[in-house]
């Protein structure tokens, strides 16, 4: 509360067991809450190394670090200009926030991942992608600027134009390149809240693919796969393409989220219940019927089961997300698909998309071609198959999204993310060497 | 719309609170004592949906300018309906114990101050024949402890002088609302080990502002606290005296 006879506070410290919202790996870290932007600068001063931590979103070791600022409060919208659509914010604030203050004036964001509870720092870190990433690209393609905290304690503004060096070292930098303080971005009209989903239903991964390749002008485009069928039926898929609809007006229907509260045995999650829920999806599932929903549930159907990170058991899970090249990319996917399905050890939750071109920024995850991302249940055993994968896809010259990477090798990283040398050259310019690392960025090999 | 008057506007609960006043298009009056979070928590509003959001720089502890502060904020929004007192400073105990200042110190702040504010808002409304009041008090208020004695009397000053109010204003259309917040994770309880028991700013806004548009005259938030106060009073003083927390 504020303070009235004591002098007024920048931060403040506690102690913390954290982790990624996998669970898995978890950090005992000292947890700086900053209160104020002024007060990253003093914070920075103090401490020899940190990495900025938003909503914990990112799923493996990210935002772990033996000192973490957390971004809770500096969740301030700075303007809004209703005409253009043009929008500055404080890095923590989140999606979520954006979409209540926007929609209803008829702007809704240019690319959203598949959770609302992101802050803006952390989706520029991440240079996160939705399901219109075929046509729209990145996150980071949408930011017009970025004022950023340097290791050096200076401030400056980057954008593709100014420090370009920089923007493009940060957006996608998992925040190593300093702190993302404030953002503009550019936010796209819409005159509904509501969006008209069409669904396909295709019986393997060769008509998924086909079918992502025949709906390529489609806005948004997303298939549900089931990763356990094997044979014929490999990655049978169901397909969801989506259009902003002009009806059904600007009102953000916003429900409280039903909460898991507390972990549940980790064995209700078996090959026996995903197989039937996989079942169960594919046979409900229509073809080619269309329907209009509104945008909550469509891009975040997740968000409606608060905490539904903790279905997963005390161990946690790790999410795997890779993409493959475009060429040959349904037959490597296949094979990447049988390694799985064999394995026995794949989730209900697993999606499918097809990607546009990849951009300039250095350590950005999309190249044209297929992604997949799936849950697996954390053990001992998932660790080795992850490793295993990793091989499959560097040999096929695709790569693992950092923002849900917790196990990666750095010689994978190293081969696979081709920029890092480049990367690291430009934290160097920057002095973000010594000043900014996560408990992945050292598992990699960055310095 | 409505015209709020947010006192100790930088307070992690009341920015939240004016966050949901911002959406519905009200208009909001801040004050407290640090500009440049004043002015940032000003402009948040605004684009939230604000219809204004004016800003006043002071120490509550300063007295004299209490009235002074009131005409302003009435000048500003031409007129006054609702008033969150929320300001106020987690006392550190143990350098209460040991320093008279130190505990006057805290008291002028928690408690004083607040009774200052109240004389002078209580007599406005009365003269208008309306308005809401609503002010922090918290659950420390409701039986001192050991660990925390000089903020929980501080804060039981608050609520027997808001409940005398209530009476008094009763006749006089103006609503006197005392809300007793719980554990809250807040920049104030940073420093804390957090467990069960701790609500979100957000969520306790939630349920301060519809006391607030209910007019209700004392709220526990989350509710659940109570429950837990009823029991924490009921013990007899004989064993309660050997309790450790």
């Amino acid at each position: 509360m504020t303070t009235a006879a004591q002098p007024a506070a920048t931060h403040n410290y506690s102690t913390a067991t954290i982790s990624g919202w996998g669970g898995y790996p978890t950090q005992d870290a000292q947890v700086i809450t900053l209160l104020s932007l002024s007060a990253y600068k003093a914070s920075l001063q103090h401490h020899p190394s940190v990495i900025a931590r938003g909503m914990g979103r990112s799923y493996g070791d990210s935002a772990n670090a033996p000192i973490v600022l957390q971004t809770t409060y500096c969740d301030h919208f700075i303007a809004f200009d209703t005409a253009t659509g043009v929008l500055t914010v404080e890095a923590g604030v989140t999606l979520r926030d954006i979409l209540k203050v926007t929609v209803k004036q008829g702007w809704f964001l240019p690319v959203t991942p598949g959770t609302s509870f992101v802050t803006v720092g952390g989706a520029i870190a991440s240079d996160v992608h939705g399901k219109n990433h075929h046509v729209a690209g990145t996150f980071g393609q949408h930011v017009v600027s970025i004022t950023m905290l340097l290791g050096t304690g200076e401030v400056v503004t980057t954008s593709p134009t100014q420090l370009p060096d920089l923007f493009h070292a940060t957006c996608g930098g998992m925040g190593l390149t300093g702190v993302i303080l404030t953002a503009t971005i550019q936010l796209i009209p819409i005159k509904s809240a509501y969006i008209n989903q069409r669904t396909i239903k295709a019986g393997s991964i060769e008509e998924a693919c086909a079918a992502f390749e025949a709906n390529s002008t489609s806005t948004y485009s997303v298939a549900w796969i089931d990763c356990l069928t094997t044979g014929k039926h490999l990655g049978r898929s169901v397909l969801m393409v989506g259009e902003h609809s002009d009806s059904g007006g600007l009102g953000l229907t916003i429900k409280a989220p039903i909460t898991v509260p507390i972990h549940t045995p980790a064995a209700l999650l078996n090959s026996m219940t995903m197989r039937a829920f996989n079942g169960a999806y594919w046979a409900k599932a229509a073809h080619n019927k269309t329907q209009s929903i509104p945008l909550l549930p469509y891009f975040y159907p997740l968000d409606a089961i608060g905490g539904w990170n903790k279905l997963y058991g005390k161990a946690g899970f790790v999410q795997y997300q890779f993409v493959l090249p475009k060429a040959d990319g349904v037959a490597n996917m296949r094979k990447v698909l049988a390694q799985i399905a064999q394995s026995d050890a794949g989730s209900f939750l697993a999606v499918l998309k097809q990607f546009g071109p990849a951009n300039q920024n250095l350590l950005s995850f999309p190249i044209e071609g297929y992604t997949l991302a799936l849950d697996f249940k954390m053990s001992p055993y998932v660790i080795d198959l992850l490793l295993r994968l990793d091989d499959m896809v560097a040999d096929m010259g695709g790569r693992v999204y950092l923002t849900k990477d917790a196990v990666m090798r750095e010689a994978s990283f190293k081969t696979t993310y081709p920029k890092w040398q480049e990367f690291e050259a430009v934290r160097q310019k920057y002095g973000a060497i010594g000043k900014f690392a996560s408990a992945q960025s050292k598992r990699l090999g960055l310095a | 719309m409505t015209k709020i008057l947010v006192i100790g506007a930088t307070s992690a609960i009341a920015e939240h609170c004016a966050r949901i006043w911002a959406a519905r298009g009200d208009a909001l009056y801040l004050v407290a004592r640090n500009e440049e979070r004043l002015k940032t928590i000003a402009a948040d509003l605004k684009v939230r949906g604000a219809a204004n959001a004016h800003i006043h720089c002071l120490d509550l502890n300063d007295m004299g300018s209490h009235a002074a502060m009131l005409d302003a904020a009435e000048a500003a929004m031409g007129g006054v309906d609702t008033v969150l007192i929320a300001h106020g400073t987690l006392s550190n105990q143990k350098a209460c114990a040991q320093s008279v200042e130190e505990t006057l110190a805290e008291i002028n702040t928690n408690a004083l101050s607040t009774v200052s504010l109240l004389t002078h808002i209580a007599n406005r409304f009365e003269a208008k024949q309306a308005g809401t009041i609503a002010v922090i008090s918290s659950v420390a208020g409701d039986r001192g402890r050991a660990s925390n004695y000089v903020y929980g009397s501080a804060k039981a000053m608050i609520t027997a002088f808001t409940s005398g109010l209530r009476q008094r204003l009763y006749k006089s259309n103006v609503a006197v609302v005392i809300i007793k917040p719980g554990f809250v994770d807040t920049p104030m309880t940073a420093s804390f080990k957090k467990g069960l028991l701790w609500a979100k700013p957000a969520a306790v806004a939630t349920a301060i502002v519809r006391a607030i548009d209910k007019r209700n005259d004392e709220v526990y938030v989350p509710a659940f606290w109570w429950a837990v106060m009823a029991v924490i009073k009921t013990i007899p003083s004989r064993i309660f005296r050997k309790l450790k927390f």
